[in-house]
């Protein structure tokens, strides 16, 4: 009895010297991996900076594009092009996909909207240039020309189910009691979901949105087909409408040097823009604060 | 003996294939406290959801009988139970204050929503309501906090004053007691004692005590079936039926 125990007590002793150290590795390695992940964010921004910054002038947001060779201009027209685009998909896309939200986590039962949420992740993941050849057939031919409205509706439809799904795990965080809490009051059941389960996460809800406001600021596939460009200032929705994520890529691709510097200032302004409105909406508009959980 | 404010007839439940309720019949007089006692599972709760048609509230639940509500079946077609839960209230076992809402529009949240927006009444209302919870003195000065930042004994009495401030003739009570410390349940059950005066007071409960200290009445379940009901003192001192016997005295349950 005696000698199995102290066989066992070897025992455990030799492996715990030997899990000590391949705790100690394996931790080494599970952080080497983070660092690279983050490593790459930070290369990247610093890179931007490094190209971008030097150039960025006031002129740059307030000029206009100017002729092949000339030195200066900006890219108003892509601001003002990608501010009115987002805008206009932001104000069908947000309600849309808070509705849709609201429906599949308050009323939606069974097959049709296991179907909704199905496709709803299906259109999450479907790639973004598909997006735009989808808007550019439906839109773009029909209407005979390249529009603001075409490349709206392309970020509008990226929106929607980002929105939705995050809309729908937020809203079920609400626990159920809540709810009959509201219905126990004698408060019909859409002004409940209304006032008390969508308000109370609006903070979260919020969030989503605005995470989704980033994801369309930056893309460029879907606006390709449907917005095009414009190298003049136009506010015009019917019209082919300037972005930056599109100019960026126009001027990146360009053999003139002055148009690749501006392409880095560009970029460089568009990921401060999504930089600060990821941070701003972590920080201030953190999930979950002001609602309840269990 | 008055005439009962709430009466229940033959009154089944589902939930989907697996009957929670068989064949409840019981009466409520006015101004009176009943407790529903019985093992968890028994189907208390379901029976308390079923009198404000909540239980239909839980997808595949189903429920079939009469309530009849001052002289009115609240299961015809023709009844928006939206109304019948307006005058039957309810507070739950786990207090539940609306979140991102301030101890006020907790309390007014029924009124609110229900159309009055007036400051003078709705002020009133708070008052009254949080003063008849005993909530008052404590709040008085924090109308304007989240509901949720009060403790567990307020934010219960803070949801009985958000129930009372409709002004319901009855109050459904479910296990209010039981996710609190003794001294605030000793706050609540004396709460439920005053506000007998004016309303009727149906409350489930696992403390066997309590239900002894605070009822005029008390109903035994056991396994969906209504197995005695009479007044408190007689069930717990000379009970009719073998099984009440057995449960209060904890030889079951």
């Amino acid at each position: 009895m005696t000698t199995l125990r102290k066989q066992i007590g070897d025992f455990t002793r030799l492996r715990y010297k030997r899990r000590k150290t391949l705790s100690l590795w394996m931790t080494f390695l599970l952080s080497l991996a983070a660092i690279v992940a983050c490593s790459a964010l930070f290369a990247v921004f610093g890179y931007v900076i490094i190209q971008g910054a030097p150039h960025l002038t006031l002129s740059f947001f307030t000029g206009l594009p100017k002729p092949v060779g000339e030195v200066g201009g900006g890219m108003l027209n892509a601001f003002v092009g990608s501010v009115l685009m987002v805008f206009l998909a932001s104000v069908v896309g947000i309600p849309w996909g808070i509705a849709t939200g609201l429906y599949l986590s308050e009323y939606g039962r069974g097959r049709f909207s296991f179907c909704v949420r199905f496709c709803a992740d299906m259109l999450s993941s479907v790639p973004s240039i598909v997006i735009g050849l989808f808007v550019y057939v439906l839109m773009v031919k029909p209407m005979h020309r390249f529009s603001g409205i075409a490349g709206s509706a392309a970020l509008a439809l990226i929106m929607v189910p980002i929105v939705a799904r995050n809309t729908e795990e937020l809203l079920k965080l609400v626990p159920q009691h809540i709810r009959e809490a509201g219905l126990a009051l004698g408060i019909p059941r859409w002004k409940v979901t209304l006032w008390i389960v969508l308000r109370g996460s609006l903070g979260g809800i919020t969030t989503g949105v605005m995470l989704g406001i980033a994801r369309i600021a930056g893309e460029t596939a879907p606006l390709l087909f449907t917005a095009l460009n414009n190298r003049f200032f136009s506010m015009a929705p019917d019209q082919p409408m300037a972005s930056l994520p599109v100019q960026i890529y126009t001027y990146a691709i360009a053999p003139f040097e002055e148009w690749n510097r501006q392409a880095w200032s560009g970029a460089f302004v568009l990921i401060l823009f999504v930089f600060v409105l990821n941070i701003v909406t972590r920080t201030v508009l953190r999930p979950g604060r002001g609602s309840v959980r269990d | 003996m008055s005439e009962s404010i709430l009466k229940v007839e033959n009154l089944n439940a589902w939930f989907g294939p697996v009957q929670a309720l068989k064949n409840i019949d019981l009466e409520f007089s006015p101004q009176s406290v009943t407790a529903l006692i019985g093992p968890s599972g028994c189907g208390k709760s379901t029976f308390v959801r079923c009198l404000n048609r909540l239980h239909e509230e839980v997808p595949g639940a189903s429920a079939q009988g009469k309530v009849i509500l001052q002289g009115k079946n609240i299961y015809d077609v023709s009844v928006d139970p939206v109304l019948i839960r307006r005058k039957i209230g309810m507070v739950f076992q786990k207090p539940n204050p609306f979140p991102s809402l301030s101890v006020m529009e907790n309390v007014v949240a029924g009124l609110k929503l229900a159309g009055i927006r007036r400051k003078s009444i709705l002020m009133e209302v708070t008052e009254r309501s949080l003063k008849q919870a005993a909530l008052w003195d404590e709040v008085k000065d924090k109308l304007n906090q989240p509901g949720t930042s009060l403790s567990g004994g307020q934010q219960q009495r803070l949801c009985i004053a958000r129930a009372l401030a409709v002004e319901p003739p009855i109050l459904l009570m479910d296990e209010p007691t039981s996710a609190l410390d003794p001294i605030s349940t000793a706050k609540i059950e004396e709460l439920v004692v005053q506000l007998k005066k004016n309303i009727t007071v149906i409350i489930v409960t696992h403390n066997m005590q309590q239900a002894a200290r605070i009822s005029d009445k008390t109903a035994f379940f056991l396994l969906g079936e209504l197995v005695e009901f009479g007044q408190t003192s007689n069930v717990f001192t000379v009970p009719r039926e073998k099984r009440t016997e057995q449960y209060i005295t904890g030889k079951f349950g």
